[in-house]
């Protein structure tokens, strides 16, 4: 399979790393670094910045008593070390984990998505919800092949990762594993290529359309 | 299982080298459940993660009793601890940060799985790129000292605010071109230390 040629970058990675982003935002990371053993290896380096920058941490007493309060509460743990819990028989699935665990329940035996759960967007396209919080939702997204996106910028952030088939914009074309960050500088007209296209994508603040479409769009767009 | 004197001996001094790393200790912890050792590692990590608690947001009469949360992981899953993967610090900060994302925000972690058959694989590479996480963390931490300080304080903002780096440059009045380029030069100058070999 051929590796990803559009990644969040390193500050992205650092928020992620760091911890910083929200779970939406780090679904969609973390859905690239699947498809991506160079950021997989970036976040390495970055956690171990974590580590490094931890040791330097001024350190903090502890009250008196902390370390064998602790002592005894290992007491009660049980006296085998613990072993990591059996890894459940791998789901057949063409999704990758941490995704795989957002769709469950949504794939069927062959690890395919079910038709349920499903909402109209637009002609040639549909949303399904995954994730939805104060500040964004993500959602699986699936295009016809040569549907588009009303030309649109974003109030906030956009992450969108694809998962099958591909689009294009302005800024090139993404395949399986590409990840396109959208914020307010971008303006962009995603159209899909013509196998269609499957994508996760985290919204986090609004997204704001342009194009003579947009009104009409936007009012869709505000109840995600 | 190792000459310990139950203190944990400061790395800095020729004494030291005799002494375990907190790697070792971690390994001795998987492997033989030792307490002894976990009682030197807690020495050395539990004040620093009481320090990154309280930064990221945890009210103090609550840190205590999440320092020994994560203690408690670090006990728990240090049979799954591998040298070669990560340094000793690496791995509680990983631990720490997704038990705090947990406990502080209430959400989970998605993060992929090493294991999973689906991960796009890695080219091959050579084995030599994968060794001494801990000799690594050494230079590393070198390195985080010699960084300009206007890098190192948007490094630390990023690891310790619980805010990504949009935010930071909003709520610092920084503009968000200068955040990036600082964050891309700090990750530059701390590569390339990782990779320096020797």
């Amino acid at each position: 399979m051929n590796r990803p040629s559009h990644h969040p970058g390193d500050t992205l990675l650092i928020d992620y790393a760091g911890g910083a982003l929200c779970e939406g935002a780090s679904l969609a990371v973390a859905t690239h670094m699947a498809f991506c053993p160079a950021c997989r290896h970036a976040v390495t380096e970055m956690e171990a910045i974590g580590g490094a920058l931890l040791d330097d941490l001024e350190p903090e007493p502890l009250s008196e008593g902390c370390l064998e309060a602790l002592m005894a509460r290992l007491d009660h743990e049980r006296p085998a070390p613990c072993r990591p819990a059996a890894k459940p028989s791998v789901e057949r699935s063409r999704y990758p984990e941490p995704l795989r665990s957002y769709l469950r329940g949504r794939l069927d035996r062959d690890g395919r998505l079910g038709e349920g759960g499903w909402r109209f967007l637009q002609p040639g396209m549909r949303s399904l919800d995954l994730l939805s919080g104060p500040n964004g939702t993500t959602r699986l997204i699936r295009m016809k092949g040569g549907a588009g996106v009303p030309r649109h910028t974003h109030g906030g952030i956009e992450l969108t990762v694809v998962l099958e088939g591909g689009f294009s914009d302005e800024f090139g074309s993404f395949e399986p594993g590409d990840i396109a960050i959208g914020d307010p500088s971008l303006v962009h007209r995603p159209v899909s290529d013509p196998e269609g296209c499957l994508c996760l994508a985290t919204t986090i603040g609004g997204l704001r359309l342009t194009g003579p479409l947009g009104r009409w769009f936007n009012r869709f767009v505000k109840r995600f | 299982m190792f000459p310990l004197n139950g203190t944990m001996q400061d790395q800095h001094t020729p004494a030291a080298d005799m002494a375990p790393s907190l790697e070792d200790l971690l390994v001795a912890v998987g492997r033989e459940r030792d307490r002894q050792a976990f009682g030197v590692l807690f020495a050395h990590f539990a004040p620093r993660l009481k320090t990154y608690l309280r930064r990221l947001g945890c009210e103090s009469g609550a840190v205590e009793e999440l320092v020994q949360e994560v203690m408690l992981l670090v006990w728990r899953r240090a049979e799954t601890y591998d040298p070669i993967h990560a340094s000793a610090g690496t791995w509680v900060f990983t631990i720490a940060r997704n038990k705090r994302i947990d406990v502080l925000r209430r959400e989970q972690r998605p993060e992929i799985d090493p294991d999973d058959p689906a991960l796009v694989p890695e080219p091959d590479e050579p084995a030599d790129r994968r060794i001494e996480a801990k000799e690594s963390s050494g230079r590393l931490r070198a390195a985080l000292k010699e960084l300009p300080p206007e890098q190192a304080e948007l490094l630390r903002m990023a690891y310790f605010e619980d805010k990504p780096h949009s935010v930071i440059s909003a709520e610092h009045g920084i503009p968000l071109g200068t955040v990036k380029s600082r964050l891309r030069l700090a990750m530059e100058r701390l590569r390339r230390s990782l990779k320096d070999v020797g």
